[in-house]
């Protein structure tokens, strides 16, 4: 005879974005539609994941809709809201649970906390730059908003793999620094692709009269790239983490001023 | 008789040279700051043993050939501005430990 209470069995969906795959289970199949939709190509098979969260879906009653986001360490757990998500997160377990409204922003913004988090720790970030990969090798465009970062995502040429047009992924290794393809996207509302390739170097983006690129010393780049690396966590040691990721970053990837005026000769100078 | 000023480098501040410039970065707020030349060698400087005479004389009169008396004007008056932000502890006596009032927890 069947028991009065239904186990409801979880659909599951892992993530990779970086080589990190985090597997996100719901109980909404339309929800786990939306997210094969909304991270296609980054969608994994990957059975091993280090992370896992729980979603549950709803309306959050207690929580200001404009909240800005919040990233606090406590206990051991990291707590992370905004008006339309909260979540737990706890790193030594590699779990945490997901509140949230049915709305692919808020996991959107989730993804992106932890995954800066993450990346902290092994001496890499986050960053408001576009990306590509060209001749094997990977080279990043940041700047502000208005700077040029999808300009120059529209510009690039056949021969290159846009890894971004909004957010890339910086991840450390021996060797050097790997950017890897991201789905998180700007303006041009393309997904990256999901490849990745060495960093071989960092544009700081100004749009002028002609194509040229100008050294910038090294307190410069420094300045300008914490600038641009994203960032949540009101955490001393995050932040001084962060400080010492970008410092690294400039002081072993060359940094350049790229002016440029909109039209494709710009990526004559970008081999 | 004058009391002597001790300073030291703040641990909640993480600190790095790019180029000839020097960079600090608060933790609290995430304040970036860029340190001028006197303030760098004030910085380095800072073990929370040497008192604040002996840094002026040792290496700042050296440096800018400026009269001892107007370097310790200076140097007081930039210490105790980087103190205001959280850059440098001044005490009158050696600072042998500087720590925080909140340790932090350790993350995994």
């Amino acid at each position: 005879m069947p028991g009065l209470a239904t186990q409801v069995e979880p659909y599951s969906v892992v993530i990779a974005i970086g080589g990190m795959p985090v597997r996100l289970n719901t109980t909404d199949s339309d929800f786990l539609d939306l997210l094969h939709h909304r991270y296609a190509g980054f969608v994994s098979a990957d059975e091993s994941t280090e992370y896992e969260f729980d979603l549950h879906l709803g309306p959050l009653a207690w929580a200001d809709r404009h909240a800005d986001v919040s990233v606090k360490y406590r206990a051991g757990r990291w707590l992370l809201e905004r008006g339309d998500f909260r979540a737990e997160w706890e790193p030594a377990l590699g779990r945490g649970s997901i509140r949230q409204t049915a709305n692919p922003y808020a996991i959107d913004a989730v993804l992106r906390i932890v995954h800066t988090l993450v990346l902290a720790k092994q001496g890499g970030f986050l960053l408001h730059s576009a990306s590509a990969i060209r001749n094997g090798k990977a080279f990043l465009f940041a700047g502000v908003s208005g700077a040029g970062k999808t300009t120059i995502s529209r510009l690039a040429p056949p021969d290159a793999t846009l890894l971004t047009d909004e957010i890339s992924y910086v991840r450390k290794q021996a060797a050097g620094y790997v950017a890897h393809g991201t789905p998180f996207t700007g303006e041009l509302a393309k997904l990256g692709e999901n490849a990745s390739a060495p960093v071989a170097a960092l544009y700081l983006l100004a749009q002028g009269p002609e194509n040229r690129i100008d050294p910038v010393a090294a307190a410069d780049a420094g300045r300008e790239l914490l600038a641009n690396v994203l960032f949540f966590a009101e955490d001393r040691e995050m932040v001084h983490r962060a400080f010492q990721a970008a410092c690294d970053f400039v002081a072993r990837v060359p940094v350049h001023r790229l002016t440029f005026v909109p039209d494709a000769r710009v990526w004559e100078l970008i081999v | 008789m004058t009391k002597k000023m001790y300073v030291a480098r703040s641990p909640r501040i993480a600190a790095r040279m790019l180029g000839e410039e020097m960079l600090v970065m608060s933790g609290q707020g995430s304040t970036l700051f860029t340190l001028n030349p006197t303030a760098t060698i004030l910085w380095q400087a800072a073990d929370g043993s040497t008192p604040l005479d002996e840094i002026v004389e040792r290496r700042i009169c050296s440096e800018f050939e400026v009269k001892r008396e107007e370097a310790m004007r200076d140097a007081e008056a930039l210490a105790g501005d980087l103190a205001k932000h959280g850059i440098l502890l001044i005490s009158e006596q050696p600072i042998t430990n500087p720590q925080t009032p909140l340790q932090e927890q350790a993350k995994p």
